[in-house]
């Protein structure tokens, strides 16, 4: 059975959100954030997930192994603004078991 | 004046589908989109993505959903105003909708339909403190004239394909071309990317890498650029343009300002009949609306425009009987005189 796991997420007027995430979705973490609105609608996930905009960047605050950062992701994050060493597109990040306890703060918009 | 019966604002595929639905209906449409070319989305953003929940399309790419939607409207001659943002829209004593672009292109028609999807793409702008006042002045975010650079010192900054290309093309116009770019590497095609390698060791453009513009410097006119080098030691060069190309955003734009009921960056609409807007005689299709249970997705953008003719037939035509007549039984007749129906099956004995 595919467990649930807990993710912080920091929003964009400095609020924390602890969160239960499925893991059996096929979801990443911008559509988690999507889900529980927060953030405002048409203002992260602009391109829907394909690493094609910079509107869901987040800086990833705890020690877990992430995915590997994709060409596509790279261009993105090269050009985005507000950009920091722990910035990734959150929508390349697939909620997985081994990312229980994961804290992001979402960025700031472009 | 362009005058057409439904305007379309936003050539993406919805608002293309809908010059194929009102055609059925003999309602004549023309589309103004921001971008140079038809496609929305599809081709600015994604046209060598599959797209796989395409009714009937197990899987197609997004650029050729894009030329097959060009070519099924094609019998109902839609009108393009292209590269020219809709700026504007005046209601006319008579119902009547005048839309004028921002360069001025003026557009008379009977009802408005918009099907802008994310809003219009504009340039995104990096973050310099005071940038703005050198619009214009010495700072381009897009180019439209290479020639205005003819012998001046030119800066780029950026690292994908609209900054290599424009470095390569100014290298043989400008007196001086200066690239910057935050990483050592490069994204584009690789002929771009080996010419500009080529041009630098040529000795025609100069690479400053890993780089970033911090600052900006002059009285009216912009003079020098500070650039932070590495995220340490900073110069100062001098130059007459600066042009940073760090890609297109899309921007709801001045849509956003026409009195519409606006909801999660989206317009509202009523879902229950027609996908109008609270300003009778305006329409919002496809990802631009908002409803309860709205899915951006581009089939309910289709549901979504084919709707929406009908109920601007009934607004254009109050009068006129009418019902709905199946591809199947009434065919495709062009405005362009072009004919396409089905075979007719013969009746005949067999001996």
């Amino acid at each position: 059975m595919p467990q649930d796991i807990h993710i912080t997420i920091v929003d964009r007027e400095g609020v924390s959100h602890k969160v239960l995430a499925p893991t059996d979705m096929n979801m990443n973490l911008m559509e988690l954030v999507r889900s529980y609105e927060l953030a405002p609608e048409g203002s992260i996930g602009i391109c829907g997930g394909m690493a094609m905009c910079a509107s869901c960047q987040c800086y990833v605050t705890s020690v877990h192994e992430l995915p590997e950062i994709s060409d596509e992701e790279e261009v993105m994050l090269f050009e985005a603004n507000h950009t920091k060493d722990n910035s990734r597109l959150s929508c390349q990040i697939p909620i997985t078991e081994n990312l229980e306890g994961l804290a992001v703060q979402l960025a700031p918009e472009d | 004046m362009i005058k057409t019966d439904i305007l379309i604002i936003g050539a993406g595929p919805t608002g293309l589908f809908a010059v194929f639905e009102a055609g059925l209906l003999k309602l004549k449409c023309h589309i103004i989109d921001a971008l140079p070319v038809p496609g929305g989305q599809l081709s600015e953003l994604y046209p060598k993505k599959p797209i796989y929940d395409i009714p009937g399309f197990p899987e197609v790419l997004a650029g050729d959903l894009v030329d097959n939607l060009m070519e099924q409207i094609k019998p109902f001659v839609p009108g393009f105003t292209l590269g020219e943002r809709a700026e504007t829209i005046e209601k006319q004593e008579d119902g009547t909708f005048i839309v004028t672009t921002d360069k001025g292109t003026a557009h008379h028609a009977k009802v408005v339909a918009i099907a802008g999807g994310l809003g219009s793409f504009e340039p995104k702008k990096p973050l310099i403190a005071g940038i703005e006042r050198f619009e214009n002045n010495g700072l381009a975010y897009m180019i439209k004239d290479p020639e205005v650079y003819r012998d001046k010192k030119v800066l780029i900054s950026g690292g994908g394909d609209s900054a290599l290309d424009w470095c390569i093309f100014l290298a043989n116009v400008a007196s001086e071309v200066t690239l910057v770019h935050r990483r050592n590497e490069f994204r584009g095609a690789l002929d771009s990317v080996e010419k500009v390698q080529d041009l630098k060791n040529k000795g025609k453009i100069q690479l400053i890498t890993p780089a970033e513009v911090v600052g900006v410097i002059g009285a009216q006119q912009l003079s020098a650029l500070e650039i932070a080098i590495d995220g340490g030691e900073t110069i100062i060069k001098e130059v007459d343009a600066f042009i940073p190309l760090f890609g297109l955003s899309p921007k709801l734009g001045p849509i956003a300002s026409w009195g519409f009921e606006i909801e999660k960056n989206a317009i509202k609409v009523d879902n229950t009949l027609d996908y109008m807007t609270n300003i009778p005689g305006v329409y919002a299709i496809g990802d631009v609306n908002t409803y309860p249970g709205k899915l951006k997705l581009i089939l309910c953008g289709f549901h979504e425009a084919t709707l929406m003719c009908q109920s601007a037939y009934g607004r254009i035509f109050p009068d006129k009987r009418y019902v709905m007549k199946y591809t199947t039984v009434g065919g495709v007749i062009g405005f362009d005189g072009s004919k396409k129906e089905a075979p007719k099956a013969v009746v005949k004995k067999i001996e």
